[in-house]
């Protein structure tokens, strides 16, 4: 992750598109952690939320190409615990947005296996694929 | 009390037993849920972009519905609903705040739905278990014709119920809400700190591992506190932790199963409805032994 870096006027745009997004305040984050260390998907993730949340502040579009922002499932246990009162959960799903947006989808439908189509309860289907499809 | 019942998509096919006993249980409460007619999918996830209006547009049209209720006398609560899962609970809450709180997008969604009155903007979404809390867990030991003596309950909480804080029902970080209402049925309490920790939800879909995993600490967490069932008020959570266990069992030898309740199950039971009120026989991991075995059946 860049540390000290200048930012740009396309860095400064990124921010100002995930902060209307999000309607989250994004540079208001002070990187306490606090958020990473709740989370549960943690383990699964390629970037913490607290990373998240610094490369917006930083503008570096490359957390909108991060794994982590498709493993958050909006269980919004971030959103209870940060001090400063912002919501990660909005952050990652305006990165998501980013990318659904260009019609980008994250599951396919043709991928899930018959057996699995066959069990699944269409609470989860409709879940995942207004989450991860646009 | 009669009030406008938004059942939502599971309680009509995977959750069936959610539905069955949660009606059973609230009528012998006094509490007559009606269910809405015309009701249609919540969407079952609210939308957190502060652009899209879109995707609240099918909670709210179901907001219309209860207001209309209230109007023609149908049910003797005014601008009240209730729900039974979660993920409803939490979509369509979200989705009456959010157009509460915006006058612009109500006025928006209003005209979207040109063929809908418009929405007054003034309905309460509420969970079943937050009216019976309000009527006080009293009136709840006062049914109780078969205390669950024994019976000892981790209740898991997840997500949907308990946060975001403005939405949930309870204290997001140590919710009590479950251990009431066993309590005053006369069961045995585990607390454990899992109770609040996402079962993986939707990442069922494409990401079953992940669920496996965190349904496996859930269980386990709540085993080794001594929990004999744990309890769920989520049609999502409980497939993720009920029927997952055949995944759980193939990839953790050493896991024992363990039954998986609905809260209002445990409710007909321990009122004495009857087993028809119970419809234990929709779970995955059968809790009938387990039952059996502490005299419950």
């Amino acid at each position: 992750m860049p540390t000290n870096t200048v930012i740009t006027a396309a860095n400064e745009a990124f921010l100002r598109r995930i902060n209307e997004l999000s309607g989250e305040k994004v540079t208001r984050c002070e990187q306490c952690g606090i958020c990473s260390a709740g989370c549960p998907l943690v383990a699964e993730m390629d970037r913490t939320p607290a990373e998240m949340m610094r490369m917006v502040q930083l503008g570096d579009e490359d957390i909108a190409k991060s794994k982590t922002i498709w493993i958050c499932a909006s269980c919004f246990t971030c959103t209870v615990k940060c001090p400063r009162g912002l919501d990660p959960s909005k952050v990652a799903e305006a990165l998501r947005q980013l990318n659904l947006r260009k019609a980008v989808d994250y599951i396919d439908l043709m991928n899930i296996p018959k057996e699995e189509m066959e069990i699944l309860p269409q609470i989860a289907l409709v879940s995942a694929f207004r989450k991860l499809t646009g | 009390m009669k009030i406008p019942y938004y059942p939502g998509c599971s309680l009509k096919t995977s959750a069936k037993n959610l539905e069955v006993s949660a009606l059973a249980a609230a009528e012998k409460l006094g509490i007559e849920m009606v269910e809405m007619p015309r009701w249609n999918c919540c969407g079952t996830v609210f939308s957190l972009t502060s652009d899209d209006l879109m995707h609240h547009v099918a909670s709210v049209r179901n907001l219309v519905r209860v207001q209309e209720m209230s109007e023609n006398g149908s049910v003797d609560t005014t601008n009240k609903m209730v729900t039974l899962c979660s993920m409803c609970f939490n979509t369509m809450k979200s989705a009456a705040k959010r157009v509460r709180e915006n006058a612009e997008d109500l006025v928006k969604i209003n005209s979207f739905m040109d063929t809908e009155p418009d929405y007054n903007g003034n309905v309460q979404v509420l969970h079943l278990l937050e009216i019976i809390r309000d009527m006080g867990f009293d009136k709840v030991s006062a049914k109780v014709t078969r205390p669950l003596e024994g019976l000892k309950i981790a209740p898991y909480y997840g997500c949907m119920l308990i946060r975001p804080k403005e939405i949930g029902i309870d204290d997001p970080e140590d919710p009590t809400i479950g251990a009431q209402l066993f309590k005053a049925l006369g069961a045995e309490i585990v607390d454990n700190p899992f109770k609040k920790v996402c079962c993986g939800a939707y990442h069922t879909v494409h990401n079953k591992d992940t669920v496996i995993e965190l349904a496996h600490d859930i269980l386990t967490h709540a085993q080794e506190e001594g929990g004999e069932a744990i309890s769920t008020s989520c049609p999502l959570c409980a497939f993720n932790l009920d029927n997952r266990q055949k995944e759980i069992k193939e990839k953790y030898l050493k896991f024992k199963e363990m039954p998986v309740f609905y809260f209002s199950q445990l409710m007909t039971l321990a009122f004495g409805l009857g087993e028809d009120a119970c419809m234990f026989e929709a779970n995955y991991v059968d809790p009938r032994p387990l039952l059996k075995s502490k005299n419950l059946l």
